[in-house]
């Protein structure tokens, strides 16, 4: 694409591999960008985008494998270390000091110095300067927190820029800009390739990549399975390798949903302003089925879940649970009324990590344990030591602290604390996230056991294999809304990513 | 399955070795408690192991004891009360004038006086919670607010002046009096004491046996998976300032009861000295950890540290520098013993 192209690439990394507790992320990962390229990374969530470039951007280790600077090894070992080779990262969620000026943010860790002081006016100089080549205008003295989010990135890229980057990652830019935004921000990224600054650029929305993107690498699994000319690659091809691969066959069989189930959750018309808007969402769920929502990360799944659970309180509309209406203020409320929320983040919600493994599994339904005003510990032990045999928790006893469980293990606690209540609708946020195949496979196993016992369940997924095995039908869910529903059998892939990132309606 | 064997088998290891772990730091604690005890008897010629001092100690212990109880409630949901020295005052001056103005002495007079002691702390708890719980203030904020606004009431209340009790007979038994002190070379307990007794057991028995207390030290581990779990959060915290106010209402019951008088100037610094005995009792300012026997033996371990170095003569203004020393020290230790579980 660039007079670069056929000289020594400005970045190889080759063999990258990286592993966290029970998942291997990055499985031996190669990438390569050219000076002056803007070179696009897409991949399911969890294909390993994000973990990659925390590996180039010094955040995090990578177990093995190569990196190469301008044909030369290199060992990044810190943020301070990408920075020295000219690496620039712009998180979606940028790293701005909310009350320090524009100015001060540029020049953050890099302040031009008199002697012992601050020099201001050189400071002020040279993002000045930065801004002028780049022909873009910035209220200077105004705080990060006041600005648009638009000037907030530019603000993030002349940061780069005052560091002498030649390699600017930006994850997700464009995912909270207007059209016109996304258009100055394209026109800035020439300019710069122009200079010869090269681009990675991460992005679901595969409809902007034949505008900028020179080349496409495809990341699936932690691993790479693609890397084109953007010209070459239509998007239905880039779906394809996205997502490309026969469902696995791990999951149990479904039992089918019987003709006369009656309806267990009937969700009419919510909506609720937490985080992700939620809006108008209407569906239900007949006993013994799964109802799976698929959709992009941040696209407000997790936030209709906690609508329904009382975790965020929804501001319209109306909950039935097996025909009663359910007056949801909190979570409270909606588990008195039989509804258990599996979080997402078991650690920040599902559970309390200093406590035991008997004090979580009794924590939401302690009031069944209250023998007068005391706790009945013997029969808290008893019902502990029950889930530990029923689900397999790999822990010494009941008394271990659950900080000191696996993944898996821990997540088996967080289920035993809602399997030990009268829940008949279980609301699964993310239930396989981070743990190993053997834990995953024993919790399809839990939930097909759930719905023999006539449990109705909502499942979330960013797991598109996971939604589509497990569910017997499939809601996908953009901005807020559901999009579309497929029955089991309709719901493909292609479809579904279709409707997940806006190319289909 | 011999994976899982070995893997199990190390589990148990790791279980075996904690708990093992634990038994030593207490068995070293109390080791070095002995032997400190031991070591200043020798240097104080035995006076400090006389029975009349023992009892000394444990008396002038109880008010930094029993506002720490309810500190410890606080400091387990990861907050903090500044406001109980100001409270101790207010609530002496109230007390104080609440005993003068009642027409009729006795128990009856001890009893009101004991109630509107309680409402004054108890409400004042509740007034530090309520921005805490439904703004999300800070509880440093909202306390050190109340802090300052109590200890001004009491001086208003009282005129910048020490209230005496007029008819101090209702309350002479709790500030002088001893129980079993009829028995020969038996020193006897003081009511004090034993006030103190009831107040750690009681409180135990609330943040250990309870579901009230289990809520308390859930929320401190992790408020959101307590809030989802159901547990209305809200309330939890708010009693714990609720509980800290009406200890501190206690503490000056007992202050006032000791001097016949609800002095607005008491119980200055007495905040910190709480704080103090909490982390010595190996309560975490993070939240979520911590026991009232912890307390207790914190409160007490300070107590004896002032008691020695009395006997032994070390000049006050030192006393200060040992004091800070031994907090920082009790919480450094509980740092290095907490890095090498979790490095092990």
């Amino acid at each position: 694409m660039t007079a670069a192209a056929q000289s020594v690439p400005l970045l190889r990394m080759s063999g990258i591999v990286k592993t966290f507790p029970g998942v291997r992320a990055l499985d031996g990962v190669s990438f390569e960008v050219n000076a002056g390229e803007v070179h696009a990374l897409v991949g399911e969530n969890g294909a390993g985008k994000s973990t990659l470039m925390k590996i180039l951007a010094g955040a995090q280790p990578a177990d093995s494998g190569e990196i190469v600077i301008d044909g030369k090894p290199v060992v990044i070992d810190g943020p301070k270390t990408a920075e020295r080779f000219g690496i620039g990262m712009i998180y979606q969620e940028f790293n701005l000091v909310p009350d320090l000026g524009v100015i001060e943010n540029i020049v953050l860790g890099v302040e031009p110095r008199k002697g012992w002081f601050l020099d201001k006016p050189a400071a002020a100089a040279e993002a000045s300067k930065v801004l002028a080549e780049l022909g873009i205008a910035l209220p200077l003295d105004r705080k990060a927190r006041r600005l648009s989010v638009a000037q907030q990135q530019l603000t993030e890229i002349a940061k780069c820029l005052v560091r002498k980057a030649r390699l600017i990652v930006m994850d997700e830019p464009t995912a909270a800009l207007t059209e016109r935004e996304i258009e100055a921000l394209f026109a800035l990224i020439r300019t710069l390739k122009a200079q010869n600054v090269a681009f990675v650029y991460i992005s679901h929305r595969l409809e902007e990549l034949p505008r900028i993107a020179d080349r496409i690498t495809v990341l699936r699994d932690g691993r790479t399975v693609e890397t084109r000319a953007a010209a070459e690659m239509p998007q239905d091809e880039v779906i394809r390798l996205m997502v490309g691969r026969s469902l696995e066959a791990h999951f149990p069989d479904l039992p089918p949903v019987a003709a006369d189930a009656p309806v267990v959750l009937d969700v009419r018309g919510i909506s609720s302003a937490a985080g992700v808007r939620v809006n108008d969402v209407a569906f239900q769920v007949h006993a013994g089925e799964i109802v799976g929502l698929a959709g992009l990360v941040g696209a407000g799944r997790t936030e209709i879940v906690r609508a329904i659970a009382g975790a965020d309180v929804p501001t319209k509309g109306e909950i039935r649970v097996a025909g009663e209406r359910v007056v949801v203020r909190s979570p409270h409320s909606a588990i008195a009324a039989g509804i258990a929320l599996i979080t997402e983040d078991r650690k920040a919600q599902g559970l309390v990590l200093g406590m035991t493994v008997r004090e979580n599994t009794t924590l939401a339904h302690l009031d069944q344990f209250e023998h007068g005003i005391f706790i009945d510990k013997p029969a808290e032990t008893e019902i502990a030591n029950t889930e530990i045999a029923e689900l397999r928790i790999r822990t010494p006893s009941a008394e271990q602290t659950v900080r000191n469980l696996s993944g898996g293990n821990q997540q088996k606690v967080v289920l035993a604390k809602w399997l030990i209540g009268h829940a008949r609708v279980f609301l699964f946020d993310e239930p396989t996230r981070g743990i190993d195949v053997g834990a995953k496979a024993e919790i399809y196993v839990l939930m097909a056991e759930l719905l023999r016992q006539g449990a109705a369940i909502v499942m979330v997924s960013s797991e598109l294999p996971e939604v589509l095995g497990m569910s017997h039908r499939v809601l996908v869910v953009r901005g807020g809304e559901i999009r579309a529903e497929f029955a089991r059998a309709d719901a493909t892939p292609d479809k579904v990513i279709a409707v997940a990132t806006g190319v289909a309606a | 399955m011999s994976v899982k064997a070995v893997m199990d088998a190390r589990a148990d290891e790791v279980a075996l070795k904690q708990r093992r772990a634990g038994a030593i730091r207490s068995a070293s604690l109390a080791a070095g408690f002995v032997a400190v005890i031991l070591i200043v008897n020798v240097l104080a010629h035995g006076d400090f192991l006389a029975p009349g001092n023992l009892t000394n100690v444990l008396r002038q212990i109880t008010v930094n004891a029993i506002m720490a109880v309810g500190q410890t409630f606080v400091i387990i949901t990861a907050g903090i009360d500044l406001s109980v020295g100001s409270l101790i005052a207010l609530t002496g001056v109230v007390m104080a004038q609440v005993a003068n103005a009642l027409p009729f002495g006795g128990p009856g007079n001890f009893i009101v006086t004991l109630i509107v002691g309680l409402g004054v702390g108890c409400l004042a708890g509740y007034i530090n919670a309520l921005p805490v719980v439904k703004l999300g203030l800070p509880p440093f904020i909202t306390t050190l607010a109340m802090m300052q606004v109590a200890r001004g009431l009491a001086f208003i209340l009282a005129h910048g002046q020490p209230i005496p009790v007029a008819n101090s007979a209702p309350f002479d038994w709790l500030g002088t009096g001893y129980l079993l002190n009829g028995i020969p070379g038996f020193p006897g307990i003081p009511y004090a004491v034993l006030v103190m007794a009831v107040v750690v057991i009681v409180f135990s028995i609330l943040l250990g046996r309870t579901a009230y207390g289990r809520y308390v030290l859930a929320l401190g581990g992790n408020e959101e998976a307590a809030r989802l779990a159901g547990i209305n959060t809200g309330r939890v915290k708010t009693l714990v300032y609720v509980i800290s106010g009406g200890c501190a209402a206690v503490a000056g019951l007992l202050l006032m009861a000791r001097f016949s008088s609800g002095a607005p100037q008491n119980g200055t610094g007495y905040e910190l000295q709480a704080i103090a005995a909490v982390v010595v009792g190996g309560t975490s300012l993070m939240g979520g950890r911590g026991t009232i026997v912890g307390t207790f033996f914190g409160a007490l371990l300070i107590g004896v540290l002032y008691n020695a170095m009395n006997l032994l003569h070390v000049e006050s203004y030192t006393q200060l520098i040992v004091l800070g020393a031994v907090i920082l020290l009790a919480v450094v230790l509980d740092e290095l013993r907490k890095r090498y579980l979790a490095a092990r």
